[in-house]
């Protein structure tokens, strides 16, 4: 049909920006999911504001969502952006300085009109005024020819003016020549109660493609190959998805189910929402009626056989120290999953952050050490996840799971695991009295095991193991309150010590990029895109750098000390003010440097590639 | 007053003796490479070399032991999950001693809790659910020391906490019989959220609060029952603190088993406990408890002999409300309940009311007798009502959507969805 020409490109970054009700998500959600099936590898970004529907037209009521894709090894949303769909002035406004200088910025003409220059608080007409003569501005009326196109549809005027997303979504499509027929799939299916709805949107799908096939405006299709992925079956997976996955998983590999308890909040709310649909999955949710009651119904569950899980975000993990405290004293199994986003307070609820580490760490009361878990991919949150319960129960111990915002909304393509593959569980309720005193048998809950120094799980229902545990220091084995103070000493120094076996799984770090050097940059969690990136950049420039990813960030690595000697500098890059840096730091006593960041976004590769130049110098 | 925490010699006297593996810490280890141990330098490889165990191991048939709080007249429900009991049955005929735990009561001599614990210890036996079924979970007070008094399964939780660990446990353990153990400042204070959320949920477990009007364990200050004007070392000049009427704020929650007894009656406090029990919902009794170390006497004028008749009210459904050996009686006057004297010759016990705990509205003016001076306290249950629990609607979700969708496995959940082969 189309008789334009198509011209190659390895990767490319695309960003779709307008009001809160445009329907961004949406139409980025559905340009990934087409992205997907043409076989490239992608990153995604949703940007949205903390508000539902934030006023009309402003700039801090614009919602985003960036992604890059590519016939490459894609780590990162991208830097800079070579497609800005932008559907009114404050979009552009926001998102312009992304677009790299000769990249392509598509508008709704439409929209640029006084009222909505006002509401941006922009004193000239952008389009004419000169300011975006070094990029390539194609004007399309957008509201114009939404409305033609769907003049004889049963839609009223707003209803038709909410689906000029998809004229949009279709030129996006044909401009780099994806596969529609995922789009369409997916509006029949949405859609299929609202036949109105459903052929409106079937059809401004069809008239975008057609627009970018009949207007001179558009040159050429842009091609990107297929990138060469490992071979196997793949789905496209969200950070939050592959944490509920993750948690399943564990829940039926162990034969101990899944209780998750949580109370609402951004991020975090996104993981209550998909365990609570996976209820034949032997997942049985609970929204309670605050972060304290969500952690103590999961330790509840935990008590009773159950793996106890809860999840949050920002303050929630605040509410929930006592209760890990709690936990930690009872060394029951337990899975906090926290989302993190920018703080302190309510801070930055949908913005991506990294500083709740030290908080995970330190927030409670007394000598309270516990294993901590980052995700670093949104594929990597299922991994985490599943082996966050694996350590839990193995350990009897509470984990924390952190995450953040951006890896939890963030997509990418997954190889899909196989569950077979997935570790073992090492499941063992007490079923018999363990211990002698006083020549009489007796249950022991506070014996240690001689490798893991865990104590058996002896759940109630169990025959002639009765026993009663609490937050009062335990006398050593018995589990009796105790105040000695020589036991306290003991008990405190197995807590740390069993927390510091769980290095017993941990495998040995791999570095990325060069094995010795200049720089070696040290990094946890959503950063590990950003970073790999930014070494295989100076790499290829020349320089000899490398990078170590932690999904443990407690206990920290034995290893490290190692691989750091064999490096000239040392960097941490992370999104806040210097969080692990500092543990580094004490902990090995070596000279580790910080590079921090917290505007609310991702590491941009660049940003770190420029910090190693400068590094060498 | 005396250290109620205080060590006492048998605590740790006996040498600790150390875990395998794990050294007698030395002064701290310089900061550096994490490893403390020896066992903590083994390589990782040993994670997997034990065999996995489903979780069978804990779960197989339910005890036969009465299922503890079922609806009445309903079979142990197929529809619950498999019991944690073990299967063992039992015959044995249990005592008070097998509800004993060997731990030493630590409360100051006289206390109203130990009355409660002995009611406790005795009614047990006779309500059919073995030790190991029952499980007490208590917040922290003096009152939530209970747990380790009791030869049972047992949680000392965290401050007012208590509703939500038992919640947990209840919801994915609805074998288990459920008992929460709290204080006036426990659940009225701190845990005042997680209270009410408890009564709304109607979860199947029973819940005992002891209000001595007081916090103990702190040593004395005001609590959120304590009356205006209370003088305690927190307020040296009185509380202006609006005190909380238990009774009236659990029922406020759409509590379906409300009922008040007091420690130094045991024979009542066995019969509702009794009655709490065999509640299916949350069988929520408040115990008028003396602190007699820092609010003694707070509750006298009702449990003591001289004034006991006079100023207390023991209500039952359809039995006529009088009270001071039968000289006395109540009757509704517009939505006010009035004192009658069936002496006067004026009245007779015809003219009382005859109690109906099945009377939402009769229930609120009982406990609102809280507040009326010349009105005597009533005790007993104020209010009862049949509604579904929470465990159980929980469960009936679960295997509603089962019988729907069939048992769903990681492989399915894997692959649902988008998904696409490369080649
Ligand atoms: C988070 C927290 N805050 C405060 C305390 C201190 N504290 C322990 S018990 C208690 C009050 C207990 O009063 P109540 O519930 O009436 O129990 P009682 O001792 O009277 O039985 C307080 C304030 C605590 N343990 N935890
Ligand atoms: S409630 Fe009062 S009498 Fe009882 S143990 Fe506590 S301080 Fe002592
Ligand atoms: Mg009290």
């Amino acid at each position: 049909m189309t008789s334009k020409s198509v011209e190659s490109r390895s990767e490319a970054t695309v960003l779709f920006a307008g009001d809160s009700g445009d329907g961004m998500q949406l139409t980025g959600t559905q340009f990934t999911m087409a992205t997907a099936h043409a076989m490239n590898d992608l990153a995604t970004l949703p940007d949205f504001p903390a508000e539902i529907r934030a006023p009309i037209g402003t700039t801090y009521g614009v919602s985003g969502f960036q992604l890059k894709f590519g016939s490459t090894n894609i780590r990162t949303p991208g830097d800079e952006v070579d497609l800005l769909v932008a559907m009114n002035p404050a979009a552009l406004k926001v998102n312009v300085d992304r677009v790299r200088v000769g990249g392509t910025i598509l508008v709704n003409s439409n929209a640029f009109d006084k009222r909505n220059f006002e509401l941006a608080k922009m004193d000239s007409n952008p389009l004419s005024d000169g300011s975006l003569d070094k990029y390539v501005v194609i004007q399309i009326e957008l509201t114009r020819l939404t409305r033609e196109a769907l003049a004889d549809s049963k839609l009223n005027q707003k209803e038709i003016d909410r689906s000029k997303n998809m004229f949009a979504l279709g030129l996006a499509l044909w401009m780099y020549s994806r596969p529609v027929q995922p789009a369409m799939d997916w509006i029949k299916k949405k859609f299929a109660k609202q036949p109105d709805i459903r052929d409106a949107n079937l059809h401004l799908l069809n008239k975008g493609i057609h627009y970018g096939e009949t207007t001179d405006a558009f040159a050429f299709q842009i091609e990107i190959e297929p990138a060469k992925l490992p071979t196997g079956k793949y789905r496209a997976i969200q950070g939050i998805e592959a944490l509920a996955m993750g948690l399943v998983a564990a829940g039926q590999k162990s034969g101990l189910g899944i209780f998750y308890g949580s109370y609402p909040i951004t991020p975090a709310s996104d993981l209550l929402h998909a365990l609570s649909r996976y209820k034949n999955y032997d997942v049985m949710t609970m929204q309670t009626e605050d972060e304290i009651a969500a952690i103590g119904t999961a330790i509840g569950a935990s008590f009773g056989g159950k793996i106890g899980v809860t999840g949050t975000s920002g303050p929630g993990l605040a509410l929930k120290t006592e209760g890990l405290g709690l936990a930690l004293m009872l060394e029951l199994p337990l899975v906090v999953v926290h989302v993190m986003r920018g703080g302190p307070s309510t801070g930055l609820p949908t913005k991506t952050e990294q500083s709740d580490l030290l908080q995970a760490l330190y927030s409670r009361n007394g000598d309270s050490p516990l294993p901590i878990l980052a995700a670093s991919t949104a594929g990597d949150c299922f991994e985490t996840a599943y082996e966050a319960c694996r350590i839990a129960v193995k350990y009897m111990t509470p984990v924390i799971v952190l995450a953040d915002g951006f890896l939890a909304n963030g997509a990418e393509p997954w190889l899909i695991p196989n569950p077979d593959d997935l570790a073992d569980f090492d499941v063992q309720f007490a079923r018999k009295k363990n211990g002698v005193i006083d020549g009489k048998e007796v249950y022991l809950p506070y014996k240690r095991d001689e490798k893991t120094l865990s104590r058996p799980w002896a759940i109630p229902g169990t025959t002639g193991l009765t026993h009663r545990i609490g937050g009062l220091e335990k006398e050593h084995e018995t589990g009796n309150v105790s105040y000695d103070g020589e036991n306290h000493q003991l008990m405190t120094d197995i807590r740390h010590d069993k927390v510091q076996r769980v290095n017993q799984e941990v495998k040995p770090l791999e570095i990325f990029g060069d094995q010795s050097g200049d720089v070696l940059l040290v990094g946890w969690g959503s950063t590990r895109g950003s970073i790999e990136a930014a070494v295989a950049r100076t790499r290829n420039a020349g320089h000899k750098v490398g990078a170590v990813h932690l999904r443990y960030v407690s206990p920290l690595p034995l290893d490290l000390p190692e691989i750091a000697g064999k490096f000239k500098k040392l960097i941490v890059p992370e999104l806040n003010n210097g969080q692990l840096v500092k543990l580094l730091r004490a902990e090995y006593l070596l000279p580790f440097e910080p590079f921090c960041k917290v505007k609310g976004q991702p590491f941009r590769a660049s940003e770190i590639e420029d910090k190693i130049l400068e590094e060498i110098g | 007053m005396t250290d109620k925490e205080k060590n006492t010699p048998e605590d740790g006297a006996r040498k600790p003796k150390l875990p395998p593996g794990m050294v007698p810490r030395s002064p701290k280890m310089p900061p550096g490479i994490a490893s403390k141990t020896a066992a903590a330098k083994t390589p990782a490889s040993a994670a997997s070399a034990s065999k996995t165990t489903s979780a069978s191991s804990g779960r197989t048939k339910p005890g036969t032991a009465k299922p503890p709080g079922k609806r009445p007249g309903l079979p142990p429900s197929k529809k619950m999950p498999p019991a944690g009991g073990d299967g063992a049955t039992s015959e044995l005929k249990y005592t008070r001693a097998d509800f004993s735990s060997d731990q030493d009561v630590r409360w100051c001599p006289g206390c109203g809790d130990y009355a409660v614990l002995a009611t406790t210890q005795r009614l047990m036996p006779e309500l059919g659910v073995r030790p190991e079924d029952t499980v007490f979970i208590s917040g922290i007070g003096c009152s939530s020391r209970f747990p380790y008094y009791m030869n049972t399964y047992g949680m000392h939780s965290i401050h007012g906490r208590a509703p939500a660990f038992a919640t947990g446990l209840k919801a994915s353990r609805p074998d288990l019989d459920v008992w929460v153990i709290t204080g006036d400042g426990d659940a009225l204070s701190i845990g005042g959220n997680h209270l009410i959320h408890l009564m709304r949920r109607n979860v199947n477990l029973q819940i005992l609060l002891f209000n001595n009007q007081i916090y103990g364990l702190t040593k004395g200050q005001y609590s959120p029952t304590s009356e205006v004007g209370k003088v305690t070392k927190s307020t040296p000049f009185g509380s202006v603190d609006h005190p909380f009427n238990p009774s009236a704020v659990v029922l406020g929650a759409d509590a379906t088993f409300v009922a008040r007894t007091m420690d130094r009656d045991p024979k009542h406090m066995k019969s509702i406990l009794m009655q709490a029990h065999a509640h299916t919902g949350t069988g929520f009794v408040e115990v008028y408890q003396n602190c007699n170390i820092f609010n003694d006497g707070a509750f006298f004028e009702y449990t003591e002999k001289t004034s006991k008749a006079e100023r207390t009210i023991f209500i039952e459904t359809g039995k006529p409300l009088v009270y001071e050996n039968g000289t006395k009686g109540l009757r509704l006057n517009g939505l006010e309940m009035e004192s009658l004297d069936l002496e006067s010759g004026n009245y007779s016990v015809d003219d009382c009311l005859v109690y109906d705990d099945a009377s939402r509205d009769l229930a609120g003016v009982m406990s609102r007798l809280f507040w009326k001076e010349n009105m005597p306290q009533p005790f007993g249950v104020f209010y009862r009502e049949e509604r579904d629990t929470y465990d159980q609607l929980l469960h009936d979700q679960v295997s509603d959507v089962l019988k729907k969708r069939g048992p769903g496995s990681i492989e399915d959940l894997l692959h649902s969805g988008d998904t696409w082969t490369i080649e």
